[in-house]
């Protein structure tokens, strides 16, 4: 047996054991933006502490910064304030930062790739959940709370336990339609919403191999969803591909490849669990509750109560009410009011290529507020390249600034009233889009694409056939 | 730091699995430089209505005003990373969690602000609930050193990471103290591992 990816990484960085019993994990590579790390600055500055090596954090805004007008000073004026807030602290501390009119603006999980500062046998922390994304490049990458952006900021380390890591196998190949979005929503309908709790996920198998860096990411994005704060893949060619010539790629590269190769789990890791999926069993995935382990195969009904182990059901008759949605009914053929293509999931140029194919020569139905928002300016510049932007408008999509937008609302894009959203990105709680009442379904980009089309929840493999 | 030996006061049950961080704070209340004033909007949209008007909730309920101590269920906390929620949860008045389960994240932004999030029995945690229900005025102690919580003439062992326990009894949950007393070894640390230069 051999050590797996997530035991040399933690090794590599840690410090010691502390007297709590946590280990003390030196963090490589420290992303932040603006919504949760102001109180993180005043908490040092009270404490009269300085940022110890400010060039081991990197900033961007991408929650709130409005996604139309982008004309200073915001019309929201929190959102300027706290836009000036991170603003103000990076300037003071010398952290880099990539602001709302810089060329490398973005979600931060996407800029993070994109600038090939995400790299294989890092530590990665944000305060941000869906910092395991940055896990598909063989990086131990987690969301922290503000307490720790503020410990980062001062050591460049922080208080963690280390997680168990349970290998989930991804056996065969997927079939046409189903894509990573319907891999990671089956996993967690699998293992459930806190299946993951104490552990780091790391995805394989030839399903896996065969995934492109975009696709893992979107896979390992939401491993948070499922309950485990890490998610990773071991790096590979694919990886070292991706990174190859990126803006803050190893100067010497190949001594780089080298190293990473050494960090993946070897075929005789040692796992404290293992689970195995059949790439051929997945379908392409719909959510029809209030939380994203309740999802079904597109063609499948809406589970009845009877149909769901005991502990669920309390949740499903929640989830039946708010949605206002049937047991045993399906969920094609459901209206949807709203199209969100976008966030830091599905936001990516693959995603709005995928989405685009689908949008093609057709026009959104008339009912159906469709939009599109690129997950950074490199996205949104390469799509105009390719035309994208032409595309989706003329179908009569809005095309956006990059940002967050409706994954949480907290920018102007809000659902409104009881509207149903289908929306690519990663959570479906209630409230979550915005509105107290507004409704969300989550499923891959292309099948947002085709229900924005049809007006309706559509099965994307009878789609594309027509 | 203070150490946090017990906790002592009244109890709320919050029933539900799976109560995510939106639920206990929505994002839209996040717009804020501090962590100050979020008690207000403590589970905001299932305490009042789109008007403003209070809903059925029994933090709304007036037998629980003044509670410390919250009771739900598995799986709390699910959802983002946000310190906003256990500031919200701590500017109602509440100094400790008692839930079957708790999201990981949240479990620890709890201990960075001195908040214990202590784990019962589905069986228990459904028990406790009732009794509460019953004797909204009940007296719910948790003991941190014991692990025990007595609520009336109940007495229940709880379970949380220990070395979350032994920060909390010990007081140092404030980590940047613990962290800032290595220095040394981070600054070897970082000359060893790569850093970032631009091309």
């Amino acid at each position: 047996m051999s050590e797996n990816l997530l035991n040399k990484v933690w090794n590599k960085h840690k410090i010691k054991t502390l007297p709590t019993g946590q280990d003390q994990l030196f963090i490589s590579l420290h992303l932040i933006h603006e919504v949760t790390s102001p109180q993180a600055f005043g908490m040092i500055r009270e404490k009269g502490l300085k940022v110890l090596y400010p060039e081991r954090t990197f900033g961007t805004v991408d929650h709130i910064i409005p996604t139309d007008d982008r004309s200073r000073p915001f019309k929201d004026k929190l959102a300027e304030q706290m836009i000036q807030a991170i603003e103000n602290n990076t300037k003071e501390n010398g952290i880099a930062f990539f602001g709302p009119d810089s060329d490398s603006q973005g979600i931060v999980h996407i800029m993070g790739p994109e600038l090939g500062l995400t790299q294989p046998g890092l530590t990665i922390a944000c305060g941000d959940s869906h910092t395991s994304t940055h896990g598909a490049f063989g990086a131990i990458a987690f969301g922290i709370g503000t307490s720790q952006i503020r410990d980062i900021l001062a050591t460049q380390t922080m208080a963690l336990s280390r997680p168990k890591v349970r290998r989930i196998n991804l056996t065969g190949s997927l079939k046409p339609g189903v894509t990573a979005k319907d891999v990671i929503l089956r996993i967690i309908a699998e293992l459930g919403v806190n299946g993951g709790i104490g552990y780091a996920y790391e995805f394989g198998g030839s399903v896996v191999d065969n995934m492109t860096m975009e696709e893992r990411m979107t896979m390992c994005n939401m491993s948070i969803e499922g309950g485990a704060r890490v998610g990773y893949v071991n790096p590979d060619g694919t990886t070292f591909a991706y990174l190859k010539g990126r803006r803050y790629a190893p100067a010497d590269f190949e001594k780089a490849v080298a190293e990473w190769k050494e960090l993946a789990s070897g075929p005789d890791a040692d796992y404290d669990d293992v689970y195995t999926i059949k790439g051929e069993d997945i379908e392409p995935m719909i959510t029809w509750g209030i939380n994203p382990g309740q999802a079904i195969g597109i063609a499948r009904p809406i589970p009845r109560p009877q149909d769901l182990p005991e502990d669920q059901r309390k949740t499903a008759e929640q989830a039946y009410d708010f949605m206002d949605f049937e047991p045993g009914e399906p969920m094609i053929g459901k209206k949807i009011d709203v199209a969100f293509i976008g966030s830091c999931t599905n936001g990516r140029i693959s995603d709005l290529r995928e989405a685009a194919r689908v949008v093609k020569g057709k026009k959104a139905a008339p009912s159906v507020h469709a939009f599109v928002v690129p997950g950074s300016r490199s996205v949104s510049d390469q799509a105009i390249e390719e035309g994208l932007d032409k595309i989706f408008t003329e179908a009569g999509f809005e095309w956006r600034e990059p940002g967050c937008s409706m994954c949480l609302a907290m920018n102007p894009d809000k659902l409104k009233g009881r509207e149903i959203s289908a929306s690519s990105s990663n959570r479906n709680f209630i409230g979550r889009q915005g509105c107290p009442t507004g409704r969300t379904l989550l499923m891959s980009p292309a099948m947002v694409a085709a229900a924005a089309v049809e007006g309706k929840i559509c099965d994307i493999r009878t789609f594309s056939q027509e | 730091m203070k150490e946090i030996g017990k906790v002592t006061g009244q109890a709320v049950p919050v029933r539900g699995d799976d109560i995510d961080t939106d639920r206990i704070i929505p994002a839209r209340f996040m717009k804020c430089l501090t962590f100050d004033g979020l008690g207000e909007y403590a589970f905001y949209d299932v305490r009042f209505d789109v008007n403003g008007d209070k809903k059925d909730h029994p933090l709304n309920e007036e037998v629980y005003q003044g509670s410390n101590i919250l009771v739900s269920n598995r799986n709390f906390g699910c959802g983002s990373s946000r310190e906003h929620a256990p500031w919200a949860l701590y500017g109602i008045g509440i100094r400790a969690v008692v839930a079957e389960s708790f999201a990981e994240i949240f479990a620890g932004n709890c201990n960075s602000l001195g908040m214990p999030a202590v784990i019962l029995s589905h069986e228990e945690c459904g028990e406790l609930q009732d009794l509460l229900e019953k004797d909204p005025a009940a007296a719910v102690e948790l003991d941190m050193e014991k692990s025990v919580l007595t609520a009336g003439n109940k007495t229940y062992t709880f379970t949380m990471p220990e070395t979350y326990r032994k920060a909390l009894v010990s007081g140092q949950w404030d980590t940047t103290a613990l962290l800032l007393d290595s220095l040394g070894a981070i600054g070897m640390k970082n000359e060893e591992l790569p850093r970032f230069t631009p091309a």
